[in-house]
């Protein structure tokens, strides 16, 4: 700890070192809300003995959910359900808690705080999280009674207020804040009128005719729109209280209550008195250190790069990189935001993100249907999308939002993309209706059968805000994930206004903030060979990895130092441990390699015998054309794999991450439609493939002639044979997601067949991220790249295949046979003890 | 009941992996298995060798830290104490291990 804090610009040294609650250092949180309790509710779990906590706020409350506001303006919740952390949290944390103080002074010299009723801390480190404030127009009468902004409790309460004993609301700003408060007001019955300065609402997230369609549904509720209108003056009545609004041009309406709802600005009086370096927003690095060292700032308060987040997701993000250092742990840096918005009316489901208005440069896809109330507009520039604006069905939110961050070459999807994800097969929850439509009795998640209104009551109760957390608690989208897009639009209605998608990078696991590309990289340039050297370079969180990080480094390396690396079946998934698949009832099945599908009498004879001998409950023909042993013991694998094994079978590799099976039709030798021997074919691609171990299941297929018996359009490498060759698919997929091949090439003879193969393969084995389809793999870095690497570089090609060949000679060595002669004994035989 | 069983020694067992203990017909008829499970600082644990969740065999799943994840649908279980880690529920029950000498003692009550 010593030489972290010697490394710091300012010593810390001086502090008292050694254990005990005296020797903790002091920190001192000043802004009660949502953004500093997240740091540090992510400090207590890095390092739970460091500080002894002091915390201020200048509202009353514990920390609450500001993005919930608006749901007990409208009267849909109350202000008790919408506490985050109640006064216990405060207290088992051991945080002394300052509500209704105002901070006023930070004495950088001597240390300390000083609230307005002259309360005092001292500290080792401050965090600022002071947030912002509304923007109120300086207009002649905006000092007025009955003059409000929109962002706190007491604001709430003034509204709820007037609406029981006044008439006339007015809001100015069409923008979402203003919207959501012109939509409580309306719900707690008065006539409220929205004013606005630009030419249509929400300028800011929605294009002209969007805005046009949200604001006739607007209209509908009953809210009426000025548009264009300048605000010249807040009019005095008689009691003292605003009583009217008057325009530039000289139109007045009346008004009791007048919210403003023009924007917010960083509140950084405190810090500005302290002599902190503020533009725009309290400026911090990417650590969210402030220019004293001993000064961190999270939230609303903050300008990062220039810019000024007033998203939660954004400031949840910064809670964690903040929460790192004051640990001092030191790694984590904040990088930025790529934000989306949503609005949070009930009944109007809106989404945009990105550049959406489009300009110079870019082209603009538009789908518009305004009897039904959609209307979607997609931005590209180039091959890539680079904004969305949608009204109505905007279940294709996230999915768009995904395109948008990675970047994705959207040129083969151009015919497609505007009718979204879910215009394909999506199996499991039938046809995608908008979220906030459906009941809360509508299944949401098949696989584990989640209802909407289940998702809904979590988030509401458990205050949760990501996706991660929806799956943690619900299970929803856990399983097969098919329904992700429709938990986030769940999540993104429920949580509303303020919700926002993914970081701008996705860790591989919660033990690292490194992505999948970030550690294939690393373990290529820094030429790491073990699984503790990983942990070890790249700064692990956790001792040993989880269940997710360790599978996915075994096959990194793996795919890296096929001569090298030793395999570690302790960080594989039990069924390419046991190499067989495990069944509900901890049996496990049998699938022995059928080359191309041709099996022959005494094959077939020798698995019946096998079926016979360890008594096999069920027979079974796969989908790919093998045949399948269920309920066999875990004892009994060894000995059964030495008889499949005396009789020639080696290991159908159908329970793991790897090549599983090459499925053929017959073919010209017996098809009177066939052009090519496809099932001859189809045994050589399985001898060349056998064995190679993949980022996830990778199936093949031959078919004889395009009638395509062998459905290769939907395997991750399809052949389709033709009169005058063969035809190449690649990233098709038959199960959660239907997706049809796209085609990579022609080629004229099998010697090619082989060739291309065996790069694509390889390339796939590279570059995919672990668990990742081809299917995802090829929409992720598009067709483009993958044409360019296997089929326009002959070189290129070529070095692929021999790499894959070359990892093919440590690969295809039969898992069982070294088995059945007692290799992992350990793992099929129990220890017996007679009790 | 109360007596160390001699298991295995500490060898047998993978470290981050586990084996189990057959303890044979129990009173109900049902086959009696325990996992012993030993963690990459080579402590050892004990615990019935079912899920708490739909049954899984807890031997099989990969054992990380002081826990091991359920091969079937993920459920994490904490080694010492046996409950599923939060906002899971469950607990899977426990018996005493000890280590003398490389061997690995099991105590059953």
């Amino acid at each position: 700890m010593a030489t972290l804090n010697n490394s710091l610009v300012s010593p810390f040294s001086e502090h008292p070192q050694g254990a005990g609650r005296s020797a903790r250092m002091k920190l001192v949180l000043v802004g009660n809300g949502m953004a500093g309790i997240r740091t540090l509710e992510e400090l207590l779990k890095a390092a739970p003995e460091l500080y002894d906590i002091t915390v201020f706020g200048d509202e009353p409350h514990p920390n609450y959910n500001r993005i919930m506001l608006s749901p007990v303006l409208a009267g849909e919740q109350t202000v008790e359900q919408i506490v985050l952390n109640d006064r216990d949290w405060y207290a088992r944390h051991g945080i002394t808690l300052h509500t209704g103080k105002r901070v006023v002074k930070i004495d950088r010299r001597k240390r300390f705080v000083e609230a307005d009723d002259g309360t005092r801390a001292d500290y080792d480190r401050v965090l600022l999280a002071t947030g912002s404030r509304p923007f109120i127009l300086p207009v002649p009468g905006a000092d007025l009674e009955g003059v409000i902004g929109f962002r706190d409790v007491a604001d709430v309460d003034k509204m709820i207020d007037a609406s029981k004993r006044y008439q006339h609301a007015v809001v100015i700003g069409g923008g979402l804040l203003g919207l959501e408060a012109a939509n409580g007001l309306k719900a707690r019955g008065m006539d409220v009128s929205v004013v606005h300065i630009g030419d249509w609402l929400l300028e800011r997230q929605l294009d002209e005719p969007a805005a046009r369609l949200l604001q006739q549904s607007l209209e509908a509720k009953g809210l009426n729109f000025l548009l264009k209108k300048q605000t010249a003056e807040l009019v005095r009545g008689e009691s003292g209280r605003v009583r009217a609004v008057r325009f530039k041009d000289g139109e007045e309406i009346p008004a009791d209550l007048v919210v403003m709802a023009v924007g917010i600005r960083p509140n950084t009086d405190l810090a500005e008195s302290a002599g902190l370096h503020c533009h725009r927003g309290l400026v911090v690095n990417d650590t969210m250190q402030t220019y004293d060292p001993r000064i961190y700032a999270v939230g609303e308060c903050v300008s990062h790069r220039g810019i000024a987040y007033g998203l939660v997701a954004p400031l949840f993000e910064q809670a964690k990189v903040c929460a790192n250092h004051l640990a001092e742990h030191g790694v984590a840096r904040y990088q930025g935001s790529m934000t989306s918005t949503k609005l949070k009316v009930t009944g109007i489901d809106l989404f945009s993100a990105g550049d959406f208005m489009g300009g110079a440069g870019t082209e603009s896809l538009v789908y518009s249907d305004a009897a039904a109330g959609t209307y979607k507009k997609l931005v590209l520039k180039g091959n890539k999308l680079v904004g969305a604006c949608i009204y109505g069905d905007t279940l294709d939110g996230a999915w768009y939002f995904d395109l948008l961050r990675e970047g994705t070459d959207i040129s083969q999807q151009r015919k497609t993309i505007l009718f979204g994800q879910s215009h394909i097969g999506d199996s499991g929850h039938g046809p995608a209706e908008r979220v906030a439509a459906l009941p809360d009795s509508a299944e949401i998640c098949g696989c584990n059968g989640v209802c909407k209104g289940t998702i809904v009551a979590a988030i509401r109760d458990l205050k949760l805000f990501t996706l991660d957390e929806v799956r943690a608690h619900t299970k929803a989208s856990a399983s097969c994930g098919s329904c992700t897009g429709l938990v986030e639009a769940v999540l993104a209605h429920t949580v509303g206004g303020n919700y926002s998608a993914a970081p701008s990078k996705k860790p591989l696991c919660k033990c690292t903030d490194h992505s999948h590309d970030e550690i294939i990289a690393t373990i290529r340039d820094q030429k790491l060979k073990s699984m503790r050297a990983v942990f070890d370079f790249m700064e692990w969180k956790t001792p040993d990895g989880c269940p997710t990080c360790r599978p996915a480094l075994n096959y990194y390396l793996l795919a890296r130092w096929p001569a090298e690396y030793q395999d570690d079946a302790q960080s594989r998934y039990i069924n390419e441990r046991a190499h067989g698949n495990i069944q509900k009832d901890g049996s496990f099945s049998v699938v022995p390699r059928m080359w191309g599908g041709l099996t022959n009498p005494r094959e077939l004879r020798a698995i019946a015998d096998v079926a016979d001998k360890y008594q096999v409950p069920e027979v079974k023909v796969t989908g790919g054309q093998r045949i399948d042993l269920f309920g066999v013991k875990k004892t009994d694998l060894p000995a059964m794999w030495k008889d499949l094994s005396d009789a020639g079978f080696v290991s159908g590799h159908a329970y793991g991450k790897a090549l599983r099976t090459v499925k053929t039709c017959v073919g010209s030798q017996w098809c009177r439609f066939g052009t090519q021997d496809s099932t001859g074919l189809g045994v050589k691609l399985e001898q060349m493939t056998w064995g190679s171990w993949m980022p996830h299941k990778f199936k093949l297929a031959v078919s004889g002639c395009p009638r395509n018996c062998a459905e290769a359009t939907i395997k991750d490498f399809g052949v389709v044979c033709v009169d005058s060759g063969y035809e190449l698919h690649v990233g098709g997929n038959g199960g959660i997601k239907v997706r049809v091949t796209d085609l990579l090439c022609r080629v004229e003879t099998e010697a090619q067949v082989m060739e291309y193969c065996g790069a694509f393969t390889q390339l796939y084995r590279e570059e995919a991220h672990y668990l990742e389809r081809t299917a995802p793999w090829v929409e992720r870095v598009g067709l483009a790249h993958i044409k360019a690497r296997v089929v326009d570089d002959a070189a290129g090609r070529a070095e692929l295949h021999e790499r894959f060949k070359f990892s093919q000679q440590f690969a295809q060595i039969d898992p069982w046979k070294e088995r059945a002669e007692g290799a992992a004994a350990h793992e099929f035989n129990p220890i017996r003890v007679s009790a | 009941m109360n007596d160390w069983i001699e298991i295995a020694k500490i060898d047998d067992i993978p470290r981050q992996g586990s084996r189990v203990v057959d303890l044979g017909k129990a009173d109900g008829g049902e086959v009696n298995r325990i996992a012993v499970f030993r963690t990459v600082n080579d402590e050892v644990f004990a615990m019935k060798d079912k899920c708490p969740h739909r049954g899984g065999p807890l031997s099989e799943g990969i054992v990380h830290g002081g826990l091991v994840t359920c091969p079937l649908h993920g459920f994490k279980i904490d080694l010492a104490t046996g409950e599923a880690v939060l906002p899971d529920k469950g607990c899977a029950r426990t018996y005493a291990t000890k280590v003398e000498g490389g061997q690995v003692f099991l105590r059953l009550a």
